[in-house]
């Protein structure tokens, strides 16, 4: 995760809904209980063999919302987005579209379609068949299938290319075809499995914008599987980190960066210091935690549950330390180290400083370079101090 | 390797001519006009016009093409049943007997399958003829097209088939519309097989035939054991043309498929 | 899959249910009757030959009636067991020649540039395609005497006189390494295909002269098509017997034709039965190991 990605997803996502306040305030039906769930799983355990994929998880989905499962290869995520297509049955457990429920109704009579990851666009087909294939299932008189396969190219701007094979459109193309076709029978809900796998970044980046603008116009609801969290953070108004079968947290991207509720999640999204310590006091907002390798530290925070002595977790974000040779004034949160590792990325570079010693513990620290000057404020071996504000810091569960 | 050397260059022309010249000679042979194979007594077309008017040979070669055709159909469509079978139904009860059955004929012995499939129709009391020799081929290239058409439904992307699912196909429209014309190469190229074998075979037709239903390996091998005549090589010639032709035009098609598909 | 309802459900078990049901008619009960057949009398009638099985009340006595005298004199008579040992001489001979012929030949087909390669299989396959029979029939023409091979080889003056290879072990070899010589090129190719060339190129980087990397990477790395070649043609040329037939002699006898002249020539289907068991399990021993030998490897296939 870079720091300039966490931050891009927040003011584009403005653009497309005005800005990212009011977004909150006008589209959170998971925060309004009279909201009719589209999807719920209520308590879907799914096993393979002895691996239990999916375990005892409910989840509900609202209509027109832009939803994106995150989790590492293996956590269920796919598992969970199958069993909604229908291509696998949960051992325990229902799942409910618009309130009814359709465990055992088989994928071709589920009104839920999918882009798949490798697209799977049938090789044998134009591009029109592929995406009349879906709507020749229903029946439609051949007039009625021409014209939403026109409507379909032109809503994915592939107008012209009809006749097409597959194999004859590059990587970005195919995944149009993909989507048009998952598209064309007007779906109550799209799945869309890694769609942005096989992209590559340049791509990846306007075709997300591309996507989200699709769903909000159509006013479809979109489930993303992904392991990409650039992608998740970019595109969903609400994600789900998954991990060993579980959500982990749920929450708005920025509330899953900016607030985690776990050590693996504060650690799957984005880069993030973990330095361990202990309570030392609790006085109003702020608490106080003394840690080992930085020393004590205070932090603005819900500290109510927190209990002296208790062993915590300090989570630091590394684009919110500042660095600096001299010692700052008037800051509370402060620690002495020295520069082991300078990584040039381009848009920032990131710092990796020793503190507590030569056995102490790397803290990394992201710096945005804003100029084109090629100084270099800070060398390897600097000595260094580093600092953050008492907002910085999180509060982890051990 | 950019290079080749010697040795490389060596061992295909070698291999190749071993593979090929027998073929080459017998080809050449068919075309003397002399019946002595020692002397060539010049360019004649003489054993062709021999062999067509040779009824036994040209009966047999018409029934072992009836024959080929209609079991290589059936061993194709039980063949690729059965590579679905183990492909896409998983654990089923008795899998491991059905793979050990399909894949059996591959390894035994023909005379054996010939042998056990004469004293069942014995058993049975069928009689024995074109319907016999019919079964036992299918039931011995039953295993060879499976394998053809496994190995086309191994690299077969399996999400093709959830699409069309996704998409509102039921089980039996995916694979009329997705899967058979994906895997049509295979098929294609299975039944080739098929028909092959049965046209090559001698030994399980000479155990399962019966009076009125002598194919034409049988008739071949009857004419080869009285020694040989300018007049077989002149009926191999044909056949292997017919082959090559075939291979040809299959692996063009094959080419084009791949062309336009990959 | 699991995913199937209702009559979907019906259908998707039927795709398992034809071939099985056909393959239990023409495939298992065929062999349970061979298996029959070779425990009871040799009789010059047709079948049902005694004795029957009448359920497991009779077990006893079924067991008593069995006839153990083919076995006996498969045992006994020296005609029997030395043509299944001089079959696995000459499988076993057929599948070292084609191995020294097709290694070579496999690894130069995989070295030519690729566009060459797809032509070169192709060539491999077309004998295969061309009737047995055929194949076996050419080279009568050239073996017998003053055959193909007797005139060039005395025109150039190397003899003089026939070489009488007809009818001889070693025209029996000549056409099963011809015949099954594809069998052997393909999976070798295919293994040698796949060969990532900068594992060699990795190896003389690391100081191995070419010999060495052959010896140490490239060997070591196709066995597995060493050993699936050599079974298509090991497996196969055991039983064969149009090969022995039509280019041996009197003294190259193998099991298939004993099967074949029991059968056909005296009749005696009981006998005939028997060879076949025993020739089964001459076939399914190394097969075992061969399967053994490849689980060892870490099912390597």
């Amino acid at each position: 995760m870079n720091p300039r990605d966490a931050g891009a997803g927040a003011p584009l996502r403005g653009k497309r809904k005005a800005s990212p306040g009011s977004v909150r305030r006008a589209f959170q039906p998971w925060n309004d209980p009279a909201a009719e769930p589209l999807v719920v799983f209520r308590n879907v355990t799914k096993r393979f063999d002895t691996v239990t994929a999916v375990d005892n998880l409910s989840l509900a989905l609202y209509p027109r919302e832009f939803f994106a499962l995150l989790g590492a290869s293996g956590c269920g995520k796919t598992t969970l987005m199958r069993m909604l297509a229908g291509f696998e049955q949960p051992d325990a457990g229902e799942i409910l579209l618009d309130g009814v429920d359709i465990t055992a109704v088989p994928p071709h009579r589920r009104p839920i379609n999918m882009m798949f990851q490798s697209y799977a666009l049938f090789p044998h087909l134009s591009v029109g068949d592929n995406i009349a294939y879906g709507l020749r299932r229903e029946g439609l008189p051949r007039e009625r299938i021409a014209r939403r396969v026109a409507e379909m190219l032109a809503l994915v701007k592939l107008d012209g290319l009809e006749k097409r094979r597959p194999d004859q459109l590059s990587g970005g193309q195919r995944q149009r075809v993909a989507l048009a076709r998952s598209l064309a029978k007007r779906p109550k809900l799209l799945l869309l499995d890694e769609p942005m796998a096989a992209l590559d970044r340049k791509l990846r980046e306007s075709t997300q914008f591309e996507l989200m603008d699709l769903q909000s116009e159509l006013g479809l609801t979109f489930m993303v599987v992904t392991h990409d969290q650039d992608e998740a953070m970019t595109m969903a108004d609400r994600m789900a980190v998954m991990n060993h079968g579980r959500l982990v947290q749920i929450g708005p991207p920025d509330e899953i960066y900016e607030a985690p509720t776990s050590r693996y999640v504060a650690e799957f999204v984005g880069d993030i210091n973990i330095l361990e310590g202990r309570v030392a006091s609790v006085a109003g907002e702020i608490v106080r935690v003394e840690t080992a390798m930085a020393g004590a530290v205070e932090l603005d925070e819900e500290a109510a549950s927190l209990a002296i002595g208790e062993a915590i977790f300090v989570g630091l974000r590394p684009e919110k330390i500042t660095l600096s040779h001299d010692e700052p004034a008037q800051v509370v949160n402060k620690v002495a180290g020295e520069i082991w590792d300078i990584g040039y990325l381009g848009d920032f570079t990131m710092v990796q400083v020793m503190v507590g010693g030569d056995d102490g513990q790397l803290l990394k620290v992201a710096l945005a370079n804003r100029t084109r000057r090629i100084e270099r404020p800070f060398a390897w071996e600097d000595r260094v101090w580093l600092s953050w504000d008492v907002e910085a810091g999180l509060v982890l569960p051990p | 390797m950019k290079r080749l050397g010697p040795g490389l260059i060596m061992a295909l022309v070698a291999g190749f001519a071993f593979l090929y010249l027998p073929i080459l000679a017998l080809i050449a042979y068919s075309f003397n006009a002399s019946r002595l194979v020692t002397v060539w007594g010049g360019f004649s077309t003489h054993w062709y016009g021999a062999l067509m008017a040779n009824e036994p040979l040209l009966d047999a070669a018409w029934l072992s093409i009836r024959l080929a055709f209609v079991s290589a159909t059936a061993a194709t469509v039980l063949g690729t049943l059965a590579a679905l079978a183990l492909a896409r139904h998983g654990a089923f009860r008795g899998r491991t007997l059905f793979s050990g059955m399909v894949l059996a004929p591959l390894v035994m012995p023909e005379v054996i399958t010939g042998l056990s499939l004469l004293l069942l129709f014995v058993s049975a009391q069928v009689e024995r003829g074109f319907w016999t020799v019919t079964i036992a081929h299918a039931t011995f290239s039953l295993g060879f097209a499976c394998i053809v058409v496994q190995s086309r439904l191994a690299g077969f992307d399996r999400s093709l088939e959830e699409a069309a699912r996704d998409l509102g196909a039921t089980p039996v429209i995916t694979f009329w519309t997705v899967t058979l014309p994906l895997i049509w190469p295979a098929v294609a190229a299975a039944w080739m097989l098929a028909f092959t074998l049965s046209l090559d075979d001698l030994v399980i037709a000479s155990f399962t035939t019966g009076p009125g239903a002598t194919t034409l390996p049988m008739r071949l091998y009857s004419a080869v054991r009285l020694g040989v005549s300018p007049e077989i090589n002149a009926a191999c010639t044909i056949m292997i043309g017919a082959v090559a032709l075939v291979v040809i035009a299959a692996s063009l098609l094959l080419k084009r498929d791949q062309l336009a598909g990959a | 899959m699991k995913t199937g309802n209702g009559p979907a459900h019906r259908r998707g078990h039927l795709v398992v249910a034809v071939p099985y049901l056909w393959l239990l008619l023409f495939f298992l009960a065929p062999f349970a009757i061979v298996l029959r057949m070779a425990f009871s009398d040799a009789a010059t009638d047709l079948p049902p030959y005694a004795p029957h099985f009448q359920g497991f009340s009779q077990l006893g006595e079924f067991i008593a009636a069995l006839d153990l005298e083919n076995f006996r004199l498969l045992g006994d008579d020296a005609l029997y067991w030395q043509s299944y040992l001089y079959s696995l001489r000459i499988a076993a001979l057929t599948t070292l020649i084609a191995l020294a012929i097709g290694y070579p030949l496999a690894y130069a087909m995989a070295s030519v540039p690729r566009r060459w390669q797809g032509m070169l299989l192709v060539l491999v396959i077309l004998p295969f395609w061309t009737s047995f029979l055929i194949r076996v029939y050419a080279w009568i023409g050239i073996l017998r005497p003053e055959g193909l091979l007797d005139i060039v080889l005395t025109g150039m003056g190397v003899t003089s006189e026939p070489l009488r290879l007809l009818n001889t072990e070693a025209a029996v070899l000549i056409g099963m390494v011809y015949s099954y010589l594809p069998f052997m090129v393909l999976p070798l190719f295919a293994t040698l295909q796949k060969l990532d060339r900068s594992l060699l190129e990795a190896a003389a980087d690391l100081g191995a002269p070419a010999l060495t990397a052959f010896a140490t990477v490239t060997l070591p790395l196709s066995i597995p098509g060493i050993l699936a070649g050599s079974a298509l043609v090991f497996i196969p040329a055991v039983g064969e017997f149009v090969i022995p037939d039509l280019l041996g002699g009197p003294d190259t006898v193998m099991i298939g034709k004993v099967l074949w002249s029991e059968f056909f020539s005296n009749r005696d289907w009981p006998l005939a039965s028997a060879v076949a068991v025993v020739l089964l399990f001459v076939l399914v021993a190394p097969l075992a190991l061969l399967q053994r030998a490849r689980l060892a490897r870490g099912g390597v296939a």
